[in-house]
């Protein structure tokens, strides 16, 4: 679906609060590829998806998206720590949401959250939470996902669901970066590590 | 298009199901409509010349009440941040969040108005003006209440910090506003005061937005 | 410019220039309170009172004139990305909100002989009132956020949509005022005021000037002193 897609990072920096966090960060990621950011705390896995989803600016170097006309913060999904979902509404209306925001349909299957759909956002546990995020993923059509701790709280079945997920993903033509501790038991993904300066 | 149109639905549905303080804030007018002429006693001629000053400045001060929420909980839970991810300007979208709070808020308050000018001995032939010119600084009291949301939008304690910022900001609406109404009574034209009013609300219509979206951006780095 | 984004080189600058500055202000004070205390003549109409000007009206220039600074160095902090823009505004916000506290003291203690009250609602002295509300609220936006970089970032938008919204209140609180018109307004002098008079009040507004100016120099030195002593904490808790 998406073709010729290649991210790619020179001599990238970032900075925080006046601090250094990493330096110097160079990578190219084509489509079709899964990468796993690697690195302890506070070595800059949020902030360099931060950094592509073009939330924040890079301190130096650049970060541009061959093979797409258009910018590459409206080309990504980015998963967050904060999960954007709101409390009083349902979770079909949460979804639907983010899909007409978006331009997409909301597709509550892949995550199995059909027989949730009508209860109010509030009464989710943490997995069931994740999940309704996640599931933007599957509603909206854009090649880049960025997804911060994605198996945070996540059962083995939603594991599996979101690995699903990204296998179609990646064979359409997409590109993961994902943040994790745990890996996501993906056979070949290419690993980043980020030292982190202490 | 499609994405304001969402944010304004969404906004509309989040007030319906949350109250959106709308209840609150019609709570408190009517403790200031009942407060005033405990304050400065029953005296109905003196009552009427305070009449449409009092009920602006209880609408500007309810309105103020609400400001705190209007960006807050969106930036506190991400959803701002995904916002920005799209081709709509952002500037665009701080501008229909500040409608929603229009239309939940300012606006049913200023439609409820005329009565509570009555329990104020209000003259009856200066309703409409009154009427009028409330509902279209109605609008310009959410702009500038959604800036004094956005500047303190990531704050925990911004309530207060809101009306030192927001209030000086509400002068010049607050006296062309009282002003058409006071025109009348002088048997003047209540025309130029509202004339006046509508000019700095669509200064407000443009300005506000720009500001609040550098506001909200500065949080969000 | 980028020359002196550099601190250090900025506080050597300042460092060279401070006595100097201090000295000029304390010439044009004795100079200036000469002039208006001994020199200039009583008002024929006023009296000695009129002597109260001389300190009140150099004090709202300075006001109004500080919040001038303020918003151009936000501007500045904006567009330029100038880490001292920043700390320039930042400073100038507390000594502009004493001047213009003191142009309303001066005002009302002048306001008790002249118009038999200390405060009336004319439009000046509203304006003034105002203006040292948004002095306060600016000041109150740093106070209230305590990350440095968010409190810039924040403090630069209070700033410039003060400058832009001031004139509006301006023109609103005269027309209020013309609508509202109180019985006795005092108008000052009228267009004949006496040279020697007008000598005394320039002075003393020069007077003023150097003493903002000397205020902000030390304020600003005291700004990086802090700034500096921010960032060697910083160094030590990441320990190297």
């Amino acid at each position: 679906m998406w073709q010729g897609l290649v991210l790619e990072a020179k001599s990238l920096a970032c900075e925080r609060g006046g601090r250094l966090i990493f330096n110097n960060l160079n990578f190219v990621v084509g489509g079709g590829e899964l990468v796993e950011l690697r690195g302890p705390n506070g070595a800059g896995k949020s902030s360099l998806l931060r950094l592509i989803a073009k939330l924040n600016e890079p301190a130096a170097g650049s970060l541009r998206l061959s093979g797409s006309a258009q910018d590459l913060a409206t080309q990504a999904h980015y998963i967050g720590h904060h999960e954007a979902i709101k409390p009083a509404l349902t979770v079909k209306e949460n979804l639907d949401f983010w899909a007409n925001f978006q331009a997409g349909a909301a597709n509550l299957a892949p995550f199995n959250l059909h027989q949730l759909a009508h209860d109010e956002a509030r009464l989710l546990s943490e997995g069931q939470r994740r999940r309704l995020s996640l599931s933007r993923l599957v509603s909206v059509m854009r090649p880049i996902w960025l997804l911060d701790e994605p198996t945070v709280g996540l059962d083995q079945s939603a594991v599996t669901n979101l690995r699903n997920v990204i296998k179609a993903h990646l064979v359409m033509g997409g590109l993961v970066i994902a943040a994790t501790h745990a890996d996501l038991g993906w056979p070949n993904a290419r690993v980043i590590k980020l030292a982190g300066g202490g | 298009m499609g994405a304001l149109k969402a944010i304004l639905w969404r906004d509309l549905a989040l007030a319906r199901q949350q109250g959106g303080g709308l209840g609150a804030a019609f709570s408190f007018i009517l403790a200031v409509v009942v407060l005033v002429p405990l304050a400065i006693g029953p005296d109905l001629v003196l009552l009427q010349r305070l009449a449409a000053g009092m009920l602006w400045l209880s609408l500007l001060l309810a309105v103020l009440l609400t400001a705190e929420q209007i960006f807050q909980r969106d930036l506190e839970d991400g959803s701002l941040e995904l916002m920005t991810m799209t081709t709509v300007p952002f500037e665009l979208i701080a501008l229909v969040k500040a409608i929603a709070h229009w239309l939940t808020v300012s606006l049913p308050l200023a439609v409820i108005a005329p009565p509570l000018g009555l329990l104020l001995n209000l003259d009856i032939n200066q309703l409409p003006i009154f009427w009028l010119s409330i509902i279209v600084g109605s609008l310009a009291l959410s702009l500038l209440a959604s800036l004094g949301g956005a500047i303190t939008a990531g704050l925990r304690r911004g309530g207060l910090l809101v009306s030192i910022l927001v209030l000086p900001l509400y002068i010049p609406v607050l006296i062309f506003g009282v002003s058409a109404t006071t025109m009348l009574m002088g048997a003047q034209s209540a025309v130029p005061s509202l004339l006046v009013l509508l000019a700095i609300t669509l200064l407000c219509l443009v300005m506000v937005p720009l500001a609040c979206a550098a506001a909200l951006r500065a949080y969000m780095r | 410019m980028q020359k002196f984004a550099n601190p250090t080189l900025f506080l050597n600058l300042a460092n060279a220039v401070l006595p100097y500055l201090i000295a000029i202000t304390a010439v044009l004070f004795t100079l200036g309170l000469y002039g208006a205390l001994v020199t200039s003549p009583a008002d024929y109409q006023q009296g000695e009172t009129v002597r109260i000007m001389y300190v009140h009206v150099p004090a709202s220039w300075i006001g109004m004139f500080a919040y001038g600074f303020m918003a151009f160095f936000s501007a500045v902090a904006l567009i330029f990305r100038h880490p001292l823009a920043d700390a320039a505004a930042k400073t100038a916000a507390p000594i502009g909100a004493v001047f213009c506290f003191l142009a309303l003291a001066t005002g009302s203690i002048w306001g008790k002989p002249m118009w038999g009250t200390w405060w009336v609602w004319d439009a000046r002295l509203t304006s003034m009132f105002i203006l040292m509300l948004l002095y306060l609220g600016y000041i109150a936006v740093w106070q209230a956020i305590e990350e440095p970089f968010l409190a810039a970032a924040i403090a630069r938008i209070v700033a410039l949509v003060g400058s832009i919204i001031l004139p509006i209140i301006k023109f609103s609180v005269d027309w209020w005022n013309t609508l509202h018109q109180p019985a006795s307004v005092f108008k000052m002098g009228g267009p004949a005021i006496e040279t020697r008079m007008l000598a005394a009040l320039l002075t003393m507004a020069l007077a003023y000037t150097a003493l903002f100016l000397t205020l902000h120099l030390i304020s600003m030195r005291t700004e990086i002193a802090k700034r500096k002593l921010r960032q060697s904490r910083l160094f030590e808790i990441r320990g190297n």
